[in-house]
Parts: C-alpha cells; structure tokens; sequence
C-alpha cells in the first residue's frame, strides 16, 4: 500500500553534524560494503574497474564552500555534506509509488523498497527532491537507503552493533542514529541543544533527518574592531566650548 | 530531465489518440449524422459507419502504440499489471486505469456499430463515455508530471491544459487524415469538417500560446542553489567546490540533461510555429493541391507535439541538481 500509514510515535534517523564532518566518504564507503552483502544487496556496478564505473550507493558525500561576510573581511566555511535518504514523515515517493513497491514502515517510519513488486518507473526518485533514490540498471528496480534494517534489528549482532553501517565508520562520529520522535532520546537532545534542521522544509515532505550547522568559528574574524578614537585638543576650542569639555570630561 | 523517447512516445501517442477518440465520441453524443456530407456531387459506395470505425480503429492504435511506449521505460515491464493497484495516491496508477477502461467504451461502440447501426442512443451514450474517459486519461497522463513539487517545469498550472490542448489538437489532425483516407475525396462528414475548422482557427493558437506563457513562466523560475538545498545559505554563499563521485551517477545522468536549455529558442520557435501552423497549411495545400496534403500536414503538426514534449522533459530541472551545483 503506498497510502502512508498514521504518523508514528517512533520516528528513527540520523543526525548528522556539519561541524565534525571532515568528507573523508568512510560512511558512504561503508554503506556500500554492508548494503553489497546485507539482506538487500548486492548492489551491482556496471563498469567497476573501468573508465567509468557506475552504480548505486545509497550515500553521497558533497563538499561545499561557504563564502562569510565577517568583520574582518571574507573568509570560507569549508562544509562537508553527507546526504542520503532522510526517511520523511509524510514521502511522496512512496504515494507516487504506482505498485505499492515503495513503502513506509508503520512501526519505526523507515522507508524501503519492497525489490518484488518494484516495476523500475522511476517514479519515485523523481519525487524525491533529496536525490535519495537511484536505480540499479543491472536489477530493473529502484535502491534506497534502509537505514541498515537488516543491522538495528539483528540479534546476531552484539548490541552495540545494532547500528546502521554509515554510524558505526564515521571516525569523528559525526553521524548519530536514534528516534527522533522520542523527545528524550539522545539524538533528540543533541538536535534541540545544536539548533538541528531539516532540509528543503518547503516541500512538505517533513524530513526525520536533521543536520546540526557547523559551530561558529572561534578564529576571532567575527569580533567587532574597536572604534577608533577620535582625536580633539580641548585648548583649542573657543571659550565656552572649552568650558563645556573640560566640564563633560571630568 | 533526460528526455526518454519512451516516455516522449508514450505521452504524444497516447494523447493524440485519446483526442482523436473524445472527437469522435463528441460527434456521437450530439448525434451527428453518421451519412458523410458530400462537398461536391461525388457518390461513395462505402458505407458511413465504416469511416466511423477506421476513426475509432486508428485512436485506439494511436493509444495503444503510446501505452506499449511507456512499458519501455521500466526497468521490470513484465510486472507492469502491478501499476494498476494503487490508484488511491498514484497519478501513474490512475492514469493506466483510466486508460485500460477508456477501451471498454471503444469495444461497446466498435461492436455496436457492426452489429447494430442504427442503434442511435446506445451510440450516444457509449459515444459520452468515450470522451469522457479520453478526458479522463490524458487529464490523468499530465498529472503524473504535474503532481511532481521537486520538478518546478512540471509542477505549475499550464501542465495539464498543456496536455489536453495538445492532444485535442493532434487527434483533430489525424481525425482528418483517416476520414479522408477512408471516405475518399470530396467527401466529409460535416462535425469532421467543423473539428478540422476549429482545430486551425480555435485550438491550436491556444495550444501554442498556452505553451508560451508556460515558457516564459519557465524562465522566470529563480535560481535554485546548494545554498537552500543543503540550507547552509543563513551561514553565507555556498558553492560546490567536490563532487561526491568522479563519475556519473543515476542521478546526474537522469536529471542533469543541460542540451536542450542550450538551444532552447530555436526549439521552443520550431514547435510553436509547427504547431500554429500545420493545421491551416493542410486544409489550404489540400482545397489547392490535394494529394498526400493532409498526411503531410498532420505529420508536421505532429513533430511539433513531439517537439514541445521533447522540451517538456529535457528543459526541465530538477531540484537534486542543486545539491550538485548544477
């Protein structure tokens, strides 16, 4: 059924921080790995050790620029940018969906492909403005992230590998996994103490995943410069002038 | 958007037959006399009913052609039969439904004139339906595209009359050619006629001008940056200086189609005047000419829809590609 189920109480995301993030891509990587073996791979590439290889990874990590005014002149952010699927509240990809393929876990909020019943229109990921959705050309059908399903569930695992795969390879633990519809969770603390936001909020589409934005920067450009002192030699001003300044400077 | 010749195919095919056949289920709603109506003293042998259902034989091909188009672009077509199923929140959906239905109607009318011509209101009522679900179908075809917020060129309000113009327009070019085809020279039916009068005079200006407001809409459409989509922009002026892959993705190859903003003038120029002026150039070369006119005229106006859709998909951008600085 690609009609969303009723709002859940458990919504589980990720965190991501903007400020820790140093782009080196170990969580795409590793996401890349997991999902080639887990319960949904493999995850096929046409052309792996060509010229141009080509497939789906479920995580891609852009890195911008950001150019800031500050006192002391311009100066750049340098912003690395992790982005996958963000497991909104209320997805279009999954009522587009024209077979039910697509679909919202009523339970946790996550969002995945049923691959049996995926007919590859590619509905859904033009609907996504996240690009959060690519199609396998090898499979016929349309891959997503599944925030490692097959991982946080898996009693094989030991529990504190109950995480998904990107969470567990950031080595600045920069990403956060968790429910962010408990108000007291972890990740709910973390998104409300770091003004945490969601991306594109226009659409609608009530994303559950936040972005904590970098710190600001401690390098001293934003301090305000003194305001330079004005010069005056009171003994030249005419009399009463005078008087006034040597009155007010007292 | 990459401009897939699927989907390009499966949206002009399939809209000019399902505005051949509203045509031609509008002329049997008002009860138009199914006797042709001679332009000069020529006597048909061929029986009325017979250019009805070449008209109703050629829509259904026109739409089934696009239909079978659209499978191409699946990545699994044989579980298409599964895009039937949830039509309660999916435009794709309802529009296969509606267009599976649209036949029902086609058969009725296809058996009733066999077998029982001169059943007037059965083919009145059959002939409501028809238009009615062709209506329906192409209404549906467009809100596939026009129910998609991340794709701006797609999201607005000319979409839909867009599409509902231009199959008008190209099932009355075709509706012509096949009653010509079948009826001979000389002879007409008279709604035929008035459609074709309507389509030159009526419809295809506003086809054309409703596809210039949605051009000039379309370049009015601010920029959209990394800033707003990763919403660092509070923070200052973002600008990709790393691409997450060094080499094409799903995504760049499907929704970073740049060619056709390049040479956007001169397309949107070809398809404008294409389509303005297929539908007079036809009636006129054939009362002076004849001959092939109006086959060629129709295909003229024809590679102007395919010239309007083809910018329709290739023009249009997508949201993603801000993130990626495009």
């Amino acid at each position: 059924m690609t009609a969303l189920p009723p709002s859940s109480p458990v919504k589980l995301g990720l965190v991501i921080d903007l400020d820790t993030c140093v782009g080196c891509h170990a969580c795409a990587v590793a996401c890349k790995e997991w999902n080639d073996g887990g319960d949904f791979g493999p995850l096929p590439d046409s052309d792996p050790y060509g010229k141009q290889p080509n497939g789906v990874w479920f995580n891609r990590v852009h890195s911008y620029a950001v150019e800031q005014d500050t006192a002391q002149g311009k100066r750049e952010l340098t912003v690395h940018f992790p982005r996958s699927c963000l497991h909104c509240e209320t997805p279009a990809c999954v009522t587009v969906c024209p077979t039910g393929a697509s679909y919202k876990r009523a339970e946790d909020g996550i969002v995945l492909v049923d691959e049996d019943k995926c007919i590859g229109c590619q509905l859904c990921a033009w609907a996504c403005p996240y690009g959060a959705r690519e199609i396998s050309p090898q499979r016929g059908t349309m891959q997503k992230c599944t925030l490692c399903v097959d991982r946080i569930y898996n009693e094989t695992l030991d529990e504190a590998d109950r995480q998904p795969a990107c969470v567990m390879a950031c080595p600045t633990r920069a990403r956060h996994f968790g429910d962010l519809g408990d108000t007291e969770s972890a990740v709910s603390k973390l998104v409300a103490e770091r003004d945490g936001y969601a991306l594109m909020p226009e659409f609608g589409y009530q994303p559950v995943n936040r972005y904590l934005p970098p710190r600001a920067r401690r390098d001293g450009c934003d301090a305000k410069p003194a305001p330079r002192e004005e010069t005056l030699d009171g003994e030249r001003l005419p009399g009463v002038l005078r008087w006034l300044d040597r009155v007010l400077s007292r | 958007m990459r401009p897939t010749f699927s989907i390009i195919a499966f949206t002009t095919l399939s809209g000019i037959g399902y505005g051949l056949l509203f045509l031609l289920g509008l002329a049997l709603a008002t009860g138009a006399p199914t006797r042709p109506f001679l332009l000069f003293d020529a006597v048909h042998s061929l029986e009325p009913r017979y250019g009805l259902l070449a008209a109703l034989a050629t829509g259904s091909a026109f739409a089934s052609v696009g239909l079978l188009a659209s499978l191409a672009h699946l990545g699994r077509p044989a579980r298409a039969w599964r895009a039937l199923s949830q039509w309660r929140s999916s435009w794709l959906s309802r529009e296969g439904m509606a267009a599976i239905a649209t036949f029902a109607p086609i058969a009725a009318i296809a058996i009733v004139l066999v077998v029982r011509p001169d059943a007037r209101l059965a083919l009145r009522l059959l002939g409501l339906l028809l238009a009615a679900c062709c209506v329906v179908t192409v209404y549906c075809t467009a809100r596939i595209y026009s129910s998609l917020p991340p794709i701006r060129a797609w999201h607005n309000r000319y979409t839909v009359p867009g599409y509902l113009l231009l199959g008008l327009y190209g099932g009355a070019l075709w509706l012509l050619v096949v009653h010509a085809m079948t009826l001979g020279a000389g002879g007409l039916f008279l709604w035929a006629m008035i459609y074709c009068f309507a389509n030159a005079v009526v419809v295809a200006p506003a086809a054309a001008l409703c596809k210039r407001a949605y051009w000039c809409q379309l370049d009015s459409l601010p920029a959209q940056g990394a800033g707003t989509a990763t919403g660092l922009e509070r923070l200052g002026e973002v600008s990709s200086f790393e691409q997450p892959h060094t080499e094409e993705n799903y995504l760049t190859h499907e929704m970073g189609f740049v060619l056709a903003r390049k040479h956007s003038r001169r397309l949107r120029a070809i398809a404008f005047w294409l389509i303005v002026l297929s539908p007079i150039a036809m009636i006129v070369l054939e009362w002076l000419v004849g001959g092939p006119s109006l086959f060629v005229g129709a295909a003229f106006g024809t590679l102007g829809i395919f010239v309007e859709r083809w910018l329709f998909f290739a023009e249009a951008r997508h949201t993603v590609m801000a993130y990626y600085g495009r």
